[in-house]
């Protein structure tokens, strides 16, 4: 299938399903069960240099932009959608600081970023701010030449693995949501830790943990964007990393498609194979459509935004919500197809349907994110009634 | 220090299946790779320059198509690489290929350390190693685990593979090695690898460019005539052996036996 | 200069069959007729497959050796720490087939320290002469030191043929000494014979990762050599009463370039399941843990790798890094034994892709026996350690 990629997609797209298949797919099964961090796939990453295809040049990037990330994301989907997250979610904690940090702030972290060397996390949620994310409480008040960080956020990933955190506090509590500021903080930072890790039903190669602020001083020019920016921040970011999001989802769901096709034609009942069965064919028919409407529309949000284009929420959160949807109902349909084998933790797929549910939760629930798509569409048509 | 690593390009004989209605190898559609183990000889020779600094240089002979297998090379972060080729190289059996290579190592120049693989997985014979250290004057050692230090005074010490264990041998630089799977684990290509390797630059030479006798070269140069090429009678059916314990055993053996397998051989053979 | 290999156009028909059999893509069909474009490496598959002579490789090698003046047949003895290395009675057998045909004395090659013994020993097998080069300072693995010696001896003596074992040492030493004479080396062969009325030696040997098969003939150059595939052939018996000239030759020995330091045994621990050749796997008929010992040991002779059945795993007699099937790992060696594994369609789709499937197992109605390509219906306490038993002959 021609995605009209161009050569050099073609080649991180190539490198990456190579990665996953090589890589990714034999220790996969390992990740879900125990938990662990694969830093040893970091690595592989690190010196396959895919963590440059998002960053600019002249921080040591190769200058694609979230289409570019967008192919890495879904190609290691496909294998585990837990280990992908570890790149991903460094993805989404990198997009800050290339929107918004400073020349120095670039130069610190950019090229480390880059060559895999340290990964990224971005802080937003906290335990009473989840969809309401206005609602944060963490402060992080002016204190002469620094910020003095309080509070704590929750279900963070990559936390405690990350080293460099852009995390949303209140830099002037009295303003609310408009005193906000995005701060960067670095792991190790005195007064700087974290929770134990959390135990999810899917996604268990990805780190996910509380990060606990408790008089943690960081320097003012930590300061990504202006005070009071942090929910430009968050918003501008979350615009651009949700075609990500979209990735891992329709990489999720295009692996388990994978999985149920060659599933049906080698298991026999009645002496055929489930693959000459039209119910069977109806449902694989129906999850292929899924897959291929949903990689479709992500790739139109991550190519709009590359283009420059102003307005990217609708289209962005049109991917994610869709995109995430798919995955749920493919990965559920391939735990189907599979029948009884397909409830055992022997096989494959009843891991992508835990994987898969977090895509229609997190980086903004699928519930936001129709919100965020009806409102632009009103807004967009009383606009043009003007 | 200067590395030279000699590649061939294969088609992927892991992949290929034979056609049950005539009995011969279906090989279109199958991949031209690298010889995976001059891939180890490849990750070697840039692990070595990694530790003594110098370049790595990619040479192999055959058809033009043989350009993709060095850029691939290139992308795993070989330095520089060179292709040998001439209608007049072809069909060279493994004397007329060594000769040729050795050629080629000559014009590239003050090679230290010459690596390539155990053997390749078309030809299966592990020879041109050697004929290609014989061509140029120099040791050669086959079946290397293990590079285990290279000094300042050119000495080299190594670990090679026997039967029944290994053996640590030491010479001097320079020395043709031929390596085994345990000798590393193969990197996987980079980005910045694969855009080098799309820019590369590849001379190609000729007969003309390599100043040789070109009686030893290609088919002229080959002592050796494939006469015939068959497939080896596979079992087409289950054939349950009759008997007692002993002679349906023994019958066993003699049917893989004449299938060619090699039962009963020790690890590091063939 | 002229292509080495040419399209007869009107004996050409258009089938097709060179194309599907060209690994490298350069064969097309252009108005019917078969092209041979640049791509091709003279490799002589498409030759073999058309069946009007339609294809032709000119050969006109180099001028060799005066083929007259070579006679008898040669072989290497390889010895270490002491012993002939048992390929050479494998030679041996051969050499004595080839005998018949050729009729030419066999004769060998023999260098290294203390090697009187073993002299002795190869013409109590048969062989007629041994050319023997006895010194302390020549190691077991020296092929500096002992390619010279056999390059010498060689050039001295001229047998028509020389074989070797295609050993690590003899696919070391024999290349260097075939590019130091210039004259044809053949690899690995599993057949040996002699060709019509020129008496040529005709070899053959496995290719293509064991796909093909490919017949040899060195017809202008000598000695033809080859190296001899271990364990394949039959090794030759004691000839009674054979009666042998040993020769020993005063030859200055080289000084090796090459040191040994040191020689580490290493007992063969069972292989990489993904990369094996050979797997030997158990399943439920082995009754109890312990009897994996015997797998293990059948593995461990013929170089092997173990695996298992789910049956196997679950009920904990070995980890699940070996169990080869649906939710295992999918292998595909040259030889599968099952042994006391009924043959579920899971398991199969494990190994269905093995090149020859051998079936052991006292049910004959076991589903393995209809995808094996071979079996042995009996108790496998009986056939395993009968065949660890034949393989160590």
């Amino acid at each position: 299938m021609n995605y009209f990629l161009t050569e050099d997609q073609q080649m991180i797209k190539e490198l990456a399903a190579k990665i996953a298949k090589e890589k990714i797919e034999p220790v996969a099964a390992h990740h879900d069960e125990t938990g662990e961090f694969p830093w040893e796939i970091v690595k592989v990453l690190a010196q396959a240099d895919l963590f440059r295809v998002f960053i600019p040049e002249e921080y040591d990037g190769l200058g694609g932009g979230i289409m570019e990330m967008c192919i890495v994301v879904e190609e290691l989907s496909k294998a585990c959608g837990g280990i992908s997250l570890a790149y991903a979610a460094s993805g989404l904690g990198t997009i800050p600081i290339i929107l918004f940090g400073t020349e120095e702030q670039k130069k610190a972290y950019l090229p480390r970023l880059a060559a895999g060397e340290i990964l990224a996390a971005f802080a937003l949620t906290e335990p009473d701010a989840g969809s309401d994310a206005a609602a944060v409480k963490t402060k992080a008040v002016p204190d002469g030449d620094s910020y003095v960080i309080n509070g704590t956020k929750q279900w963070i990933t990559n936390g405690g693995e990350a080293f460099i955190y852009t995390v949303i506090a209140l830099t002037d509590p009295s303003r609310g949501p408009r005193g906000a500021s995005a701060v960067l903080v670095e792991k190790g930072t005195p007064g700087f830790e974290f929770g134990k890790k959390e135990d999810k039903m899917g996604i268990r190669g990805s780190a996910t943990r509380e990060l606990i602020f408790t008089d943690c001083k960081v320097p003012k020019s930590n300061l990504l964007g202006r005070e009071g920016a942090g929910f430009l921040v968050a918003m501008k970011t979350f615009d651009q990393s949700r075609p990500g999001v979209a990735s891992q989802a329709v990489g999720i769901a295009a692996g388990a498609l994978d999985k149920a096709v060659a599933y049906s034609q080698e298991r026999k009942q009645f002496g055929k194979p489930i693959s000459s069965f039209q119910g069977i064919q109806f449902m694989l028919a129906d999850m292929a459509t899924q897959v291929e409407a949903a990689r479709a529309l992500t790739y139109q949000a991550a190519r709009t935004i590359d283009a420059g284009a102003r307005n990217v929420a609708k289209i962005s959160s049109m991917a994610k919500v869709f995109a995430s949807d798919v995955a749920m109902k493919v990965t559920t349909d391939a735990v189907q197809v599979f029948g009884g084998y397909g409830y055992m933790k022997e096989y494959p797929v009843e891991k992508m349907m835990r994987d898969a549910k977090i895509t229609q939760i997190y980086e903004g629930t699928n519930q936001i994110q129709r919100e965020v798509i009806a409102l632009q569409l009103i807004k967009e048509s009383l606009q043009k009634k003007d | 220090m200067k590395i030279v690593v000699c590649i061939k390009q294969v088609p992927d004989t892991t992949n290929v299946r034979i056609n049950p209605e005539t009995n011969t190898l279906m090989r279109e559609g199958v991949d031209s790779i690298i010889n995976p183990f001059d891939m180890y000889a490849l990750e070697e020779g840039i692990r070595l320059r990694e530790k003594h600094g110098g370049s790595v240089i990619a040479l192999s002979m055959g058809p033009p198509q043989v350009e993709s297998a060095l850029r691939e090379a290139i992308s795993l972060g070989v330095d520089e690489a060179v292709l040998l080729s001439d209608r007049a190289f072809a069909g060279a059996d493994t004397l007329a290929t060594a000769y040729t290579l050795a050629r080629g190592i000559r014009k590239i120049g003050k090679a230290d350390v010459i690596l390539m693989g155990r053997q390749a997985i078309d030809g299966d014979t592990g020879q041109v190693g050697p004929g290609v250290a014989e061509n140029l004057g120099l040791p050669h050692i086959t079946e290397i685990r293990k590079i285990e230090e290279i000094g300042e005074d050119k000495s080299i010490v190594v670990e090679r593979l026997l039967e029944d264990g290994y053996v640590r041998l030491k010479t001097s630089l320079p020395v043709l090695l031929t390596v085994v799977k345990e000798i590393n684990e193969p990197r996987l290509p980079s980005l910045k690898g694969k855009m080098a390797a799309k820019k590369a630059e590849i001379p190609v030479w000729s007969a003309a460019d390599l100043e040789l006798d070109t009686q030893r070269i290609g088919l002229t140069g080959s002592p050796t005539q494939v006469m015939k090429i068959f497939t080896p009678p596979r079992p087409s059916g289950g054939k349950i052996f009759e008997g007692d314990v002993q002679s349906t055993v023994a019958q066993l053996i003699a049917a893989l036996r004449d299938a060619g397998i090699a039962i009963g051989q020790k690890k590091g053979e063939a | 200069m002229a292509e080495p290999i040419r399209v007869i156009l009107d004996k050409c028909v258009g089938c097709g069959l060179c194309l599907k059999v060209c690994a490298y893509d350069a064969v097309s069909l252009v108005d019917k007729k078969a092209v041979i474009n640049e791509r091709c490496t003279v490799c002589g598959a498409c030759v073999g497959v058309c069946r009007y002579d339609a294809i032709e490789i000119e050969r006109r090698p180099f001028k060799g050796q005066d083929v007259e003046n070579y006679a008898g047949i040669c072989l290497f003895a390889e010895h270490r720490r002491g012993k002939l290395s048992s390929v050479v009675l494998e030679i041996i057998g051969a050499a004595r087939e080839l005998k018949k045909e050729l009729d030419r004395s066999i004769s060998a090659i023999l260098v290294g320290d203390k090697v009187q013994g073993m002299a002795e020993e190869l013409v109590a097998f048969g062989v007629d002469e041994v050319w023997m080069v006895e010194d302390p300072s020549i190691g077991d693995f020296d092929e500096d030191v002992q390619s010279d010696l056999v390059t010498k001896i060689l050039l001295e003596k001229k047998p028509e043929i020389f074989l070797g074992g295609g050993t690590i040492l003899g696919r070391s030493l024999l290349p260097r000494v075939a590019a130091r004479i210039l004259t044809g080396l053949t690899a690995d062969c599993t057949e040996l014979s002699i060709d019509g009325d020129k008496k040529l030696l005709r070899q053959t040997r496995p290719a293509f990762g064991g796909n093909i098969m490919a017949t040899i003939l060195c017809g202008g150059h000598r000695p033809q050599m080859a190296t001899v595939r271990h364990k394949v052939m039959k090794e030759a018996q004691a000839l009674a009463g054979h009666q042998g000239r040993i020769e020993k030759l005063d030859l200055p020995i080289l000084k090796p370039r090459v040191e040994v330091l040191e020689f580490v045994e290493e007992k063969m621990d069972t292989v990489n399941l993904a990369e094996a050749d050979f797997i030997v796997s158990g399943g439920r008929g082995l009754k109890d843990p312990k009897n994996f010992a015997l797998i293990e040991e059948l593995a461990r002779s013929i170089g092997g790798a173990v695996g298992a059945s789910r049956a196997a795993v679950d009920a904990g007699w070995i980890p699940y890094s070996h169990q080869v099937g649906q939710t295992g790992k999918t292998v595909n060696p040259t030889i599968y034994i099952a042994c006391g594994i009924s043959g579920a369609i899971q398991h199969l789709a494990g190994m269905k892709g093995s090149d020859i499937i051998v079936a052991i197992n006292s049910d004959p109605s076991a589903p393995i026996f209809t995808t094996a390509h071979y079996g042995i219906v009996g108790n496998l306490f009986e056939v395993v350690p009968e065949m660890i038993k034949q393989l160590k002959e």
